[in-house]
């Protein structure tokens, strides 16, 4: 074996490096693979939706159905509340990056805390709103979509919760913060899905 | 093309950007629930656009380590309906003539559209089978010395595995003149070069003006 040859060999130790036939990213791909899903998941539910709302026999002027009334101004704050949370999340992230440790934990607890007021809003919310999943489609859907939104914000928030625990703990650094920008990218996702639900379901 | 999601930051730009998109059909739809449903799609529309043009960072070159005593030249050939081909020969030839030479021929398992969507690849795999025996037949006669494998149906693939078992020095890759080529092999040689650091030769096989000639 030549000088050269036996160079290259020693700068690898191990296992061979193993092969990437398809030239794509796995992190990428397994992300395209996560959205895919959950294009798909959302996509049933707002299908489903659509068939209802259109079938309903006053569609499309009478949306709920009479009597019912879907509390606008009430999701809307409670979007305010979500997006806010993206702000403090990005903030969060942000001030770990630049090294600020109670900036970043001042941004997670924040965040955490108007996830929580999100879900617990949604919540008393469901036992507020006149009707109840026996009340016909319409409000089979709704609840459907809504807490197929809200099962997310709960999964988002036992995330949150981890990155915050660990925060405490002396975790993360401004070169290794991985642990805060996955969570971060789960819970923007989570924000993009309610402003449609919310567009979708209170506004339109 | 590059995934909203990429990053915490690129996501947190994704929602300002849809939170902007739900206001304008929010708006729309209530001047009218028609213009609602043609914003929307135009937003559709436009973001489909925008997200297909992007391009990602290209990969960086891959750096290959050749096998082998250092004043030898490793070769590996890429080729498939055009293996047995003049043109090839004689390039083959001609690096043999100009010093110690080794060469290992890849021929990809070409096929057609449909019959690769639906994995049916025995017919292609034995014809590609068939040309490579033939072929390292001839060029053993002619005292070159060559081995070779039947590889992926894609090109890029085949090449991704065979660099990695055989580690060459520079490649050859045959093609049929443009415009003949099969789908799997557009733009294949252009691919290769912005991939590995090697040099790629490509040489044109133009069996057609062959055939007519005989």
């Amino acid at each position: 074996m030549s000088a050269h040859a036996e160079a290259a060999h020693h700068e690898h130790h191990g296992p061979p490096e193993a092969n990437k036939s398809s030239r794509v990213d796995a992190r990428v791909l397994g992300m395209f693979l996560f959205i895919a899903s959950e294009a798909m998941l959302f996509g049933s539910f707002f299908t489903a939706y659509f068939f209802v709302r259109v079938v309903n026999p006053g569609a499309p002027d009478h949306w709920p159905p009479e009597p019912y009334h879907f509390p606008v101004f009430v999701a809307g704050v409670n979007t305010a509340i979500l997006v806010t949370s993206s702000f403090t999340m990005h903030w969060a992230l942000q001030s770990i990056k630049r090294g600020n440790r109670p900036a970043f934990l001042a941004g997670m607890v924040l965040t955490f805390v108007m996830g929580l007021a999100f879900l617990l809003t949604q919540v008393v919310e469901y036992l507020s709103v006149g009707f109840n999943t026996g009340d016909g489609a319409f409000a089979s859907v709704f609840f459907g979509l809504t807490g197929l939104h809200g099962a997310h914000v709960f999964v988002g928030l036992t995330l949150l919760g981890m990155v915050i625990v660990r925060g405490f703990r002396g975790h993360f650094t401004p070169e290794h913060h991985h642990g805060v920008e996955l969570p971060g990218i789960y819970w923007h996702f989570v924000d993009v899905m309610w402003i449609v639900v919310y567009t979708v379901v209170y506004l339109i | 093309m590059e995934s909203p999601f990429r990053s915490e930051a690129a996501a947190f730009r994704f929602l300002l950007i849809s939170i902007g998109a739900a206001a304008l059909v929010v708006v729309a739809s209530w001047i009218d629930p028609w213009l609602g449903f043609a914003v929307f799609l135009a937003l559709v529309g436009v973001g489909t656009w925008v997200y297909l043009r992007q391009r990602g960072p290209a990969p960086p070159k891959a750096q290959i380590h050749p096998d082998g005593p250092p004043d030898e030249r490793r070769v590996l050939v890429v080729a498939n309906e055009t293996v047995g081909g003049e043109e090839l020969l004689e390039a083959l030839g001609e690096i043999a003539l100009a010093g110690r030479a080794r060469f290992y021929v890849v021929a990809p398992a070409l096929n057609s559209r449909l019959k690769t969507w639906t994995s049916d690849e025995d017919p292609a795999r034995a014809a590609a089978q068939q040309r490579l025996d033939a072929t390292l037949e001839r060029v053993r006669d002619i005292g070159i010395e060559a081995a070779g494998a039947i590889g992926d149906v894609d090109p890029l693939v085949a090449v991704e595995d065979a660099v990695r078992t055989y580690r060459p020095t520079e490649m050859v890759v045959s093609t049929h003149p443009e415009g003949r080529s099969n789908w799997l092999e557009r733009g294949v040689v252009g691919a290769l070069r912005d991939r590995y650091d090697i040099p790629v030769t490509h040489v044109v096989v133009d069996l057609e003006a062959r055939d007519r000639t005989l």
